[in-house]
């Protein structure tokens, strides 16, 4: 018994993410075999001898020390470059420096080059460096975890790290498990111990493990032998996570070749240029400037100048470009780190941004798919309303003996009697116990079943401090009322229940627990009371039990069903319950069957199941119970604000179909005022079509639209497909069940369900398995091409966390297991409209906003060389000086467009939840596209072209004001480059719609800097040192001191940003967006509670309330039918009500922008108020 | 260049008991900064501030405009100071391998960038084994014509027009940019073991007379190396200074031009010119400065009214609000 032949080899990895033990001394192997076989061929056997390290060793089993880190000391140089440079960008800045460093082709000095990359690889090893260091600190912390091993026979205190296969551990209550264990023996009765998972998979619950039998009688040396090492199960699940990129990622990598193949382009025709420059003139120039020794034609000269103005136009995608992103969706990652409102006073967790890549895309969210317990639900069971006996309990009457609503309860019921009572439980209905106190037997035995019936585990660390620790909440809440009622679950042994009845102990002999599972529906456990009398007490769904009881019950049957549907539609979960008598010979027979079956060795859960189902028969009607699942707060206003912003919601859940169907309701994600709510719950293929297809054409019937479009549909290609139905009138809700949802998701079927679903305000899939929320969400990115965003408290909602574009986790009671997989995580579900609303939209508008710019102002910069080029024979010759060139990027114009990529605001947070309508943008992906991209181009070209053209007009005749020339190349070189600085400055003045302290200084101090840096580089000490790099000396004085230079820069300055003025000023005139309305309302409300506080000093009392003060608490619906608060256009009103997609709104704003252009346009509206 | 800090959340705080209790205090700071509730400036394009800026550089633009054109035109050949300029065309002083030809380290005096130019001047950078001072392709195309200006006066006896050849360099490259090698008094000395340039007719060392217009501070060479930004240009060449009040510098008269032709621009299809020319507060005549100013001035102004026109056409009812709120 030395041997152990350990089953699975991999493991649940107890190491970084151990879980608990939370009875007795174990550990445990839980291993799923099917994750691990990835690395290396599948271990067939694994043999370690226990507590013989020497033998062990032989087999060379990995080591229990983990390693997360990535570098040490030595390695982290030679390895971090080698990673960084399989960056492409790095790669090709690279090539670039490469380039540059032959001398025929070196239109640039290296460090133009080497600066910035030097900078970026610095930066970002800084960054690697610091991650790693606190990989290594937790590596550490785990590694140096204390265990109990024993060596040579005596227990000792072992680092984790250095515990081995075959090892011997004590594990004692409460304890992290160091790795994938073996459980031998527990303190607990057959060996048996308690785990959590919670670490795991997010599981509460607690789970059983039994040593196996040959070990589990060694007695009180309680031993363990461990297996495995670093590679445990979640080491190798952790792996990489699939890596998310956003739209605007994408977008960019595309503009980014875009670019590349327009900077081809350039290079070409300048090169073609060059050749023809060489072969017509510089031929005949050769008496005053020779060709180049290694070149002998003019064509080889071209090809030579396409690689030179490779390198001074590859400064159109600067390095730092990628570098700014980065760093602007870090600092909006902080922003909602940091956000107060986002954090949960209660759980004390503050709202995380754990991946900080995706930050725009939550301005752009279209689906959301969420789980409903724990998410939309607190996963808090409140036992609620019961009917005992045909007898409803629960509600609560005021004195009139009305039914009272929430929020006005009288008095809870005084437990006070009952001192093992838990006081945090309350029940507001006084007849309940009224009934307990008078003795009525079927309210006792209802009670004595919920104290008996359950696999609830107590725990008394004082005489009457009691602690449940239940599997389900659901049954914590029910044990938990008995006990509050007076029937006091107290303890339980393997084969007896002991219970305080009204005070006085009793202990029942449990005979047998027939347990739960999801196919039976319902739990049984058969006890002997005092007296000798056998009975069977049930509890289960509704639907199975109903089936099972005794025909005498018909009556009551019917009155507790009225109450079951009664609390079903309050939203409540209910089960029913029920007992039986058994006699005495009936259970012996019953309990040999049940024997044998449990010895069976073919299909024993089979037979198991058939023996159980043959006792749960002909039972005797208790009552039900019902318990409240409580909302998470704020939900329904959150689900409400998200629907007005086209947010459309999906709720999967595990749950059935009645409860999910009852949560829709109270999260008003479903309404009475909906036409129609659809409820799909096929078995079969047929059916599920027949039901989807019966759906649609309903909604086709009732909206204008009476086309046939559906027998089109097989021939439309499939992004049209779903436009058939985006115009439906009325509001729909499609409810769907988790096996019809498996033939809906089929490939011949999933666009019918997609568009049906799709076509529908609301979506609630229950009965869905953890894949298929997965699916759901796949198949909505693959077809709709719109951002997804899951989120989900559980283990189960993993896989749709990390299949939908956006993953949230809610940080709360459960495990971490969700949190782990998101992106972002809070603890409460209304948060996610701070998230989407406030710092999605920011996100968004900024990130586009900056790049706009960010390409603008490089066009600006660098298409001048390209001007440059027919006048300089093509030669590659710079515009501007290398300094400048070297520092445009990163230090002349980094830092205001950066503020503003951080700081920038249109309307306040407060606005963007009052309108969600703002939110659109992001969704229609309007303020950064191709479109956009284009215009931004095209004005950083056109900046190029006056940037070179007004001072080449300029100069061409001047002369400075003591006569000598001024148009010496170096002089036009500072000229063009402070014109450009300011033209760029003044530029980002008008895109920073938000202006801080911080970005007054970057704008000002970028500006100032760039003088200093202009006046430091010509000064007269930086020549004297090197005389070869800082040619320009004395050229800022001389040229800054001309009064034609500084009117050149006027000029330009002017003629560059007076269209742009005039364009955005029409703009706003004539087809304003929503932002723009609200930001001008919110001038005018300003100037209009001046003028208040005016007239009240004159003393009018000014008792009139502004017209825009409208508090957001309020129904939203209100809000917006309420035209006389917000004096939008009407069409801008209307489009507050949901749309129903996209191409919808894109004709509704089309029309808005024709009635714009009319006299009585949109634009004037809000001011009248 | 993705961050993502998992490193952290795996750093389990607390004792092993407590899961998520956490004692310290996670709560974020409330800060303005934090928040993002700075106080902010939110400039808005209304037309009450758009509108007077283009009237305003309207009204800015076209007397600055008018002023320039004057000015420009009122430049006339012979009044005040006049400055002698030689003009090329088609000649790329902007080429960037002419451009780069030069050793900035030899022109400032340096010894050895004297002895051993630096690579940049190839192929002007050796001579027969010996270093060229000054080296590179911008110092050996030098302008070096001659040119003289004669006034045919009454007696038709050429009277010659006094040229001065100082000051036409700015002070900075004069004094700091160029300086000649260090050494005794003896310029040729401090040139000794240099050639001169391949184009050249004369060594560096006997450019001018005049010991402080001589080597690389001579004021010529000093002008010819300030390369031009375009391939027309002109540059200073001498200046006539006037002498008295009274008289015209360059009284009304027949002139005669001496050009002594040295330098070759029919290769390349070069044109020479000879300018004359006063200068005033904004240089010399400048006809598109002053153009453009008006032109940009007038288009600012329309652009103005036509904002206006569709601004109350669209939004009349936005000024009323403006007024009446």
């Amino acid at each position: 018994m030395d041997t152990f032949r350990a089953v699975p080899l991999f493991s649940i990895s107890g190491l970084f993410f151990p879980y608990r033990v939370s009875h007795g001394i174990a550990g445990t192997l839980l291993g799923e075999m099917a994750l691990c076989a990835k690395k290396r061929p599948p271990e067939e056997e694994r043999r370690a001898r226990a507590n013989d390290r020497e033998y062990n060793e032989k087999f060379q089993y990995a080591s229990n020390c983990i390693k997360t880190s990535k570098y040490n000391i030595l390695t982290f140089l030679p390895v971090n470059l080698f990673e960084q440079f399989q960056e492409v960008a790095n790669t090709y800045f690279l090539f670039l420096l490469i380039l540059q460093l032959i001398p025929q082709i070196s239109s640039l000095s290296w460090f133009t080059t080497i600066v910035p990359l030097v900078l970026v690889l610095t930066i970002t090893a800084v960054k690697d460096a610091t991650d790693d260091y606190f990989r290594h600190k937790s590596d550490n912390q785990v590694n140096n975890r204390q265990s109990q091993v024993l060596i040579n026979g005596i227990l000792q205190q072992e680092q984790w790290m250095n515990v081995c296969v075959g090892d011997i551990i004590k594990l004692e209550n409460n304890q992290f498990v160091a790795a994938d264990l073996l459980l031998l023996s527990s303190s607990e009765p057959h060996g048996l111990c308690y785990i959590e998972t919670a670490e795991l998979d997010g599981e509460t619950n607690m789970k059983v493990r039994q040593a196996i039998p040959v070990t589990s009688e060694l007695g009180d040396i309680s031993k363990l032998a461990k297996f495995d090492g670093p590679d445990t199960k979640l080491m190798q699940n952790s792996g990489r996570t699939k890596f998310k990129r956003t739209s605007i990622d994408r977008l960019m990598n595309t503009l980014v070749l875009w670019i590349f193949g327009f900077l081809v382009c350039m290079g070409v025709i300048l090169a073609i240029g060059n050749a023809i420059w060489e072969h017509e003139v510089g031929t005949r120039f050769q008496v005053y400037l020779p060709w180049d020794e290694a070149v002998d034609s003019a064509f080889f000269s071209g090809f030579l100048s396409f690689w030179s103005y490779i390198i001074i136009l590859n400064t159109v995608v600067p390095i730092s470009l990628y570098v700014s992103v980065e760093v602007i969706r870090l600092g909006h990652s902080y922003f909602i780190n940091w956000d107060k409102k986002m954090f949960c006073m209660k759980k004390r967790t503050p709202a995380e941004a754990r991946t900080t890549t995706l930050n725009e895309e939550l301005g752009q969210v279209e689906y959301i798919f969420s789980d409903k317990t724990g998410t939309l639900t607190q996963n808090i069971m409140v036992f609620n309303k019961c009917s005992i006996y045909g007898r409803s309990y629960g509600d609560v009457f005021d004195v009139l003996g009305h039914k009272a609503e929430l929020g006005e309860k009288p008095e809870p019921v005084d437990f006070s009697f009952n001192p093992l009572a838990d006081k945090k439980f309350l029940f507001w209905d006084p007849s309940l116990l009224e009934a307990v106190k008078i003795g009525d037997p079927h309210t006792h035995e209802f009670f004595r079943l919920l104290s008996l019936c359950h696999t609830v585990m107590s725990e008394e660390k004082n005489e009457g401090e009691l602690y449940y620790k239940a599997q389900s909440p659901d049954e914590g809440a029910l044990v938990t009322a008995a006990r509050n009622f007076g029937f006091v679950f107290r303890s339980r042994t393997p084969k007896t229940i002991t219970v305080h009845e009204m005070g006085t102990a009793i202990t029942y002999q449990l005979l047998a627990i027939l347990d739960f599972n999801n196919i039976r529906k319902r739990m049984s456990v058969i006890v002997r009371n005092p007296e000798g009398k056998i009975r069977l007490y049930c509890k289960g769904a509704d639907t199975i039990l109903l089936d099972r009881l005794h025909h005498s019950t018909q009556e009551l049957l019917n009155t507790t069903m009225d109450h079951l549907n009664e609390y079903a539609g309050e939203g409540l979960r209910t089960l029913v319950l029920a007992y039986r008598d058994l006699d005495e010979e009936y259970y012996e027979e019953w309990a040999e069957r049940r024997l044998q079956a449990s010895l069976a060795q073919d299909s024993r859960e089979d037979r198991l199941a058939s023996v159980y189902e043959e006792v749960e028969n002909n039972m005797m009607l208790l009552g039900a119970t019902a318990i409240e699942d409580k909302l998470q707060q704020g939900v329904p206003e959150t689900i409400a604000l998200l629907t007005l912003a086209n947010i459309k919601i999906w709720v999967l859940t595990g749950d059935k179909q009645e409860t999910a169907v009852n949560i829709g309701y109270s999260c008003k994600m479903l309404t009475d005022d909906m036409t129609e709510v659809f409820i799909v719950t096929g078995h079969t293929v047929l059916e599920v079509r027949e039901e989807l297809r019966k759906a649609r054409e309903k909604m086709m019937d009732s909206s204008r639209s009476v086309g046939n479009g559906f027998t089109y549909q097989e021939t439309l290609s499939s992004s049209k497909l779903t436009s058939v139905l985006e115009a439906v009138a009325g509001e729909y809700a499609l409810v769907i069940n988790g096996h019809s949802l498996a033939h809906a998701l089929e490939a011949d079927m999933e666009l019918e369900f997609l568009e049906t679903a799709c076509a529908c305000k609301a979506v609630i899939c229950c009965r869905v398995t953890p894949l298929q929320k997965a699916q759901v969400v796949e198949l909505v990115k693959k077809y709709k091409k719109a951002v997804t965003l899951a989120i989900g408290d559980g283990a189960n909602d993993v896989s749709m966390i990390k299949t939908a574009h956006i993953g949230v986790g809610i940080s709360g009671q459960e495990g971490i297991q969700a949190v782990l997989a998101s992106d972002y995580s809070f603890s409460q579900f209304k948060f996610l409209q701070r998230l989407l609303l406030v710092h999605g939209r920011w996100s968004y508008l900024r990130m586009c906003k900056f790049l706009c710019y960010f390409f603008y102002k490089n066009f600006a910069f660098t298409m001048v060389h390209f001007w440059f080029g027919f006048f300089c024979g093509f030669s590659a010759q710079t515009v501007y000086d290398q300094y400048f060139i070297t520092l445009y990027n990163i230090v002349y114009t980094s830092l205001p467009v950066l503020a503003m990529g951080v700081f920038d605001q249109d309307v306040p947070e407060q606005r963007s939840m009052e309108y969600p309508k703002l939110y659109e943008p992001g969704q229609l992906n309007l303020l950064f596209n191709k479109r956009e991209f284009f215009i931004c181009i095209a004005q950083g070209i056109y900046t190029s072209v006056l940037m070179f053209f007004i001072p080449y007009g300029v100069f061409a005749e001047a002369t400075r004001d003591d006569g000598t020339q001024l148009a010496d190349y170096q002089s036009f070189a500072v000229t063009v480059a402070t014109s450009l600085v300011i033209v760029v400055s003044v530029q980002i003045g008008l895109d920073t719609g938000y202006w801080t302290a911080i970005n007054h200084f970057f704008i000002w101090g970028s500006l100032a800097v760039y003088f200093a840096i202009l006046f430091a580089m010509h000064s007269n000490g930086l020549f004297d040192m090197f005389p070869n790099q800082f040619r320009f000396v004395g050229n800022a004085q001389n040229t800054l001191a001309q009064p034609t230079v500084w009117l050149t820069i006027v000029l330009t300055t002017v003629v560059c940003i007076m269209p742009v003025v005039a364009f955005r000023f029409l703009r706003l005139n004539l087809k304003p967006d929503l932002s723009d309305t609200v930001r001008y309302t919110q001038l005018v409300r300003k100037k209009q509670k001046a003028q208040h506080r005016c007239m009240r000093r004159v003393g009018r009392t000014g008792s009139r309330r502004s017209g825009y003060a409208f508090s957001h608490q309020e129904g939203f619906g209100e809000l917006i039918m309420s035209g006389k608060n917000m004096r939008l256009s009407s069409l801008a009103l209307s489009s507050f009500t949901t749309r129903s997609s996209s191409s919808w709104i894109e004709s509704l704003r089309r029309k808005k922008s024709d009635s714009a252009s009319s006299p009585s346009g949109s634009a004037d509206k809000p001011l009248k108020g | 260049m993705a961050m993502n800090y998992n490193a952290k959340d795996e750093v389990d705080g607390g004792p092993p008991c407590a899961p998520g209790g956490t004692a310290k205090t996670r709560r974020p700071d409330n800060t303005a900064f934090k928040q993002q509730r700075l106080p902010a400036w939110q400039p808005i394009l209304t037309a009450g501030t758009v509108l007077p800026i283009f009237f305003i550089i309207g009204l800015i633009f076209i007397p600055i405009g008018i002023g320039i054109f004057v000015t420009s035109n009122n430049i006339r050949e012979i009044e005040g100071n006049v400055f002698m300029y030689y003009g090329l065309s088609n000649f790329y002083q902007n080429h960037r391998r002419y451009v780069k030809s030069r050793d900035d380290s030899q022109l400032n005096g340096d010894a050895s960038a004297l002895l051993n130019p630096s690579k940049e001047c190839e192929p002007y950078r050796r001579n027969e084994d010996k270093p060229i001072a000054p080296c590179g392709a911008i110092a050996n195309s030098m302008f070096n014509d001659t040119l003289e200006l004669f006034l045919i006066g009454n007696d038709s006896y050429p009277m010659p027009i006094a040229l001065k050849k100082k000051g036409i360099a700015w002070w900075t490259d004069k004094n700091v940019k160029f300086r000649n090698p260090p050494g005794g008094d003896n310029l040729e000395e401090r040139f000794k073991g240099t050639t001169k340039p391949v184009n050249w007719l004369k060594p560096v060392y006997m450019l001018d007379s005049e010991a402080d217009n001589n080597g690389f501070i001579n004021e010529d060479f000093i002008v010819w190396m300030r390369t031009a930004a375009l391939p027309t240009f002109r540059k200073l060449y001498r200046l006539i200074e006037r002498k008295s009040d009274l008289h015209p510098t360059l009284p009304a008269g027949r002139y005669y031009l001496n050009i002594t032709y040295n330098y070759p621009v029919h290769y390349f299809d070069g044109r020479k010119r000879m300018i004359l020319s006063t200068i005033s507060w904004m240089g010399g005549k400048n006809p598109f400065l002053g153009i453009a100013y008006i032109a940009v001035g007038s288009i600012s102004f329309l652009l103005g009214i036509v904002l206006l026109v569709i601004n109350h056409k669209y939004r009349n009812s936005s000024n009323t609000a403006d007024i009446t709120i």
